[in-house]
C-alpha cells in the first residue's frame, strides 16, 4: 500500500468510520471530508480525463472542482465539501488511469501519450 | 415591495457583518451560504466533534474569529439563515439556489454579494501532481481537518498567506521543508513605509518570518519556480532557481503555493454589474463605490469579492454596504458611524496598495510559462496549445481564446487558470493584459446535477 498523502496532526479522537476505497476496506474518522478520508489512506482521488495522471484535489474550498470523486453506484461528490459516511464505497481509478500497475495504456491516455510524457516525470 | 427581505450571499466576515447590521435595523435578511457553517474561509469553523479551541485554530485572530461567530450566532432568531446553499444563478429579481439536491428560486429586490476570494495561481510544470495544493487549501487541511498535506512540505509563492500558513504548519508540527518567496527582498524593503500604516498586520508578518527562521526553517526571497518532479505519480521534488540564478532541487512530498488572492466575481457579473480593470490587483473587478453600491440598483458588494482588502476591511465593508441598503430604503442611519466606517475603509485601501507592492503578482512568471505546462487543469490544455490557438486564430480577447482552446471552459470556469491565462495571452500577442478582457461568468457558476438544472420550486 502506498503511504498516505495527508498526515493527522490533531483531532484524532473521533469515532471511527469504515469505508471501501477501490475495493479495499479502509478507516476514517467522523467529521473527515471525503477528501481527507481518501488522502489519509492514499495519494489520489481520481484520474484526469485527459491522461495526465492522477489528481488529489487542489484548493480544498470548493472553487477548483478538481476533487469530484465517484462512488461505486455512480454518484459523484465534491470530496472537499462532502463528509465521509459509514460504508461509503469510492472508486478512484478509471480506465484513463495510466499509473495503475498492470494496466495497458488505452483510451484517452494512449491518444494523449505525447502530452502525458511531457509532464516532467509526472508518470512512470 | 419595500418589505421584501434583503438577501446576503456569503457568510464570511463581510456577509456576517452585513446580516448583523440589517438585523439590528429590524429587517430579517435571508443569508445564503455554500458552507455548512458561518465564518467564511478565514474564520472557517471546524466540523462538529472537533475540540481545538479558538487560540489553536485562529492564532492572533482568535478574538476576531470569536467576535464574528458570536455576533452571527446571536442573530439566529431574527434572520433566515440557509447554510449548505449554493447560489448558482442570478437573474434580475431571482436567485437560483441549490440545497439538499434541490433547486429553489428566491425572489429578491436588494442583495448584498459577499462571495469572498480564492488563491491566485500561476501554473508551473508538474503543478497538477498529487500532493500540490494552494496555500489556502493547505491551511484548510490543517484548520478544518487537523491534517498536514504531507510530511516534508515546501511553501512557495508570495503574499501574507505564504508566511502565515507556513508558520501555522511549523507550530502544529507539520514538517516545513522551506519557504520560498518569489518576491525579491529589495521589493519588500521598499514597501516598508507604506506597510507601516497597516499597524498590527505588518507586525504579525514580521513575526511569522522571525518565528520560521528561529525554528531553523530556510526562508528564501527572489526565487523562480522551475518544475515539480513526480515519482510514483505524486510530487517528490521541487526545482527552482534561487535569487542568484542557481538551479536547486528540494525533495518533498507536498507543496503549497499561491500568489495572493483573486476575487470571486461571477455573481456580480450575472447581476450585470459593469467591470473595470483594477491596476493594483491586476484583475477586472465589479464597479462599486466606497459604500458598496454598484451601478445596478439593489445590488451591493462587500468584502474580498469586490476587491481584495482582507478580513478586517471585509467586516467594515459588510456593515457599510448594509447601511447603504438601509439608507436606500429610507431608514435613518447614523452619520458619524458612516464617516468612521469610510475613514477606516480608505485607510485599509492604502495599506492594501502597499501590500501589493511588497508582494507583487509575478506576472512575468505567467508570461514566460514553458509551453509544456498544463495551464488549464480542468481541460488539460497546455500553455503551448493555448498560445498556438490564440495566435493562429487571432484570438485577441480571453473569451475568444477560451472558445478556441478550451482553456477556462472546464468545471472551475477559469477560477484557477484565468488570472494566469490572461497574462499568457497578453504576452503571446504583445498586448497589455487589460486589453484581454475577462472570462464571463456563466450559470451555473459551479457544477450542479443535470437533474436539477431545469426544475424549480
Amino acid at each position: 500500500m502506498e503511504s498516505p498523502q495527508f498526515r493527522r496532526l490533531a483531532e484524532s479522537d473521533r469515532p471511527r468510520i469504515r469505508l471501501v476505497i477501490d475495493g479495499r476496506s479502509c478507516e476514517a474518522l467522523a467529521g473527515d471530508t471525503l477528501l481527507t478520508a481518501l488522502l489519509t489512506n492514499g495519494r489520489r482521488l481520481r484520474s484526469s480525463e485527459f491522461g495526465d495522471g492522477p489528481r488529489a484535489g487542489f484548493c480544498l474550498m470548493g472553487a477548483c472542482q478538481d476533487c469530484w470523486v465517484a462512488l461505486d453506484d455512480g454518484t459523484r461528490l465534491r470530496a472537499c465539501t462532502s463528509f465521509v459516511a459509514e460504508g461509503m464505497r469510492i472508486v478512484t481509478r478509471s480506465d484513463v488511469d495510466m499509473s495503475a500497475p498492470g494496466r495497458p495504456e488505452r483510451g484517452t491516455a494512449a491518444r494523449l501519450g505525447g502530452k502525458a510524457r511531457s509532464a516532467k516525470g509526472a508518470l512512470k | 415591495m419595500n418589505d421584501r427581505a434583503p438577501v446576503v450571499i456569503g457568510a464570511g466576515p463581510a456577509g456576517c457583518r452585513a446580516a448583523a447590521t440589517l438585523a439590528a435595523a429590524g429587517l430579517a435578511p435571508i443569508v445564503l451560504d455554500e458552507a455548512p457553517a458561518s465564518g467564511g474561509q478565514i474564520y472557517r469553523r471546524a466540523p462538529a466533534g472537533f475540540t481545538r479551541h479558538y487560540r489553536a485554530l485562529y492564532g492572533f485572530d482568535a478574538a476576531r474569529a470569536r467576535r464574528l461567530h458570536t455576533a452571527f450566532d446571536g442573530i439566529q432568531g431574527s434572520i433566515d439563515y440557509r447554510p449548505d446553499t449554493l447560489v448558482w444563478d442570478l437573474r434580475r429579481g431571482a436567485l437560483h439556489c441549490l440545497s439538499g439536491g434541490r433547486s429553489r428560486e428566491v425572489a429578491y429586490r436588494d442583495v448584498i454579494l459577499a462571495p469572498g476570494a480564492r488563491d491566485r495561481i500561476i501554473p508551473f510544470p508538474g503543478w497538477t501532481l498529487p500532493g500540490i495544493y494552494t496555500l489556502g487549501g493547505a491551511q484548510i487541511a490543517l484548520k478544518y481537518q487537523g491534517c498536514a498535506i504531507g510530511s516534508r512540505i515546501v511553501f512557495m509563492g508570495t503574499g501574507p498567506l505564504l508566511y502565515l500558513v507556513a508558520y501555522q504548519y511549523a507550530k502544529a508540527g507539520g514538517g516545513v521543508a522551506a519557504v520560498l518567496d518569489t518576491t525579491p527582498f529589495a521589493a519588500k524593503r521598499r514597501a516598508v513605509p507604506g506597510l507601516l500604516s497597516g499597524g498590527s498586520t505588518f507586525a504579525k508578518g514580521l513575526w511569522y518570518v522571525a518565528a520560521l527562521r528561529a525554528r531553523g526553517i530556510p526562508v528564501a526571497n527572489g526565487i523562480r519556480p522551475v518544475a515539480a518532479e513526480g515519482k510514483d505519480a505524486a510530487v517528490a521534488a521541487f526545482l527552482y532557481r534561487d535569487a542568484a540564478g542557481t538551479q536547486r532541487r528540494l525533495a518533498c512530498d507536498a507543496l503549497a503555493f499561491g500568489f495572493g488572492l483573486s476575487s470571486e466575481t461571477q455573481l456580480a457579473d450575472l447581476a450585470e454589474v459593469p467591470f473595470a480593470f483594477d491596476a493594483v490587483q491586476q484583475q477586472f473587478l465589479p464597479e462599486r463605490d466606497l459604500a458598496g453600491r454598484t451601478p445596478v440598483r439593489g445590488v451591493y458588494l462587500a468584502g474580498d469579492g469586490g476587491g481584495i482588502a482582507g478580513a478586517d476591511a471585509a467586516e467594515l465593508a459588510g456593515e457599510r454596504a448594509a447601511l447603504a441598503l438601509l439608507e436606500d430604503r429610507g431608514h435613518e442611519v447614523g452619520k458619524p458611524r458612516l464617516a468612521a466606517l469610510e475613514r477606516a475603509l480608505r485607510q485599509r485601501a492604502g495599506f492594501r496598495a502597499a501590500l501589493e507592492a511588497a508582494f507583487p503578482f509575478p506576472a512575468e512568471l505567467a508570461a514566460g510559462m514553458p509551453d509544456e505546462t498544463i495551464l488549464c487543469r480542468c481541460e488539460g490544455v497546455t500553455a503551448g496549445e493555448f498560445r498556438r490557438a490564440a495566435r493562429a486564430l487571432d484570438a485577441d480577447e480571453i473569451n475568444r481564446a477560451k472558445a478556441f482552446s478550451r482553456c477556462g471552459m472546464g468545471r472551475c470556469q477559469g477560477r484557477v487558470c484565468g488570472p494566469a491565462a490572461a497574462v499568457v495571452l497578453a504576452a503571446a500577442l504583445d498586448l497589455p493584459p487589460e486589453r484581454m478582457g475577462r472570462l464571463r461568468g456563466q450559470p451555473p457558476i459551479k457544477p450542479i446535477p443535470m437533474a436539477v438544472a431545469g426544475t424549480h420550486e
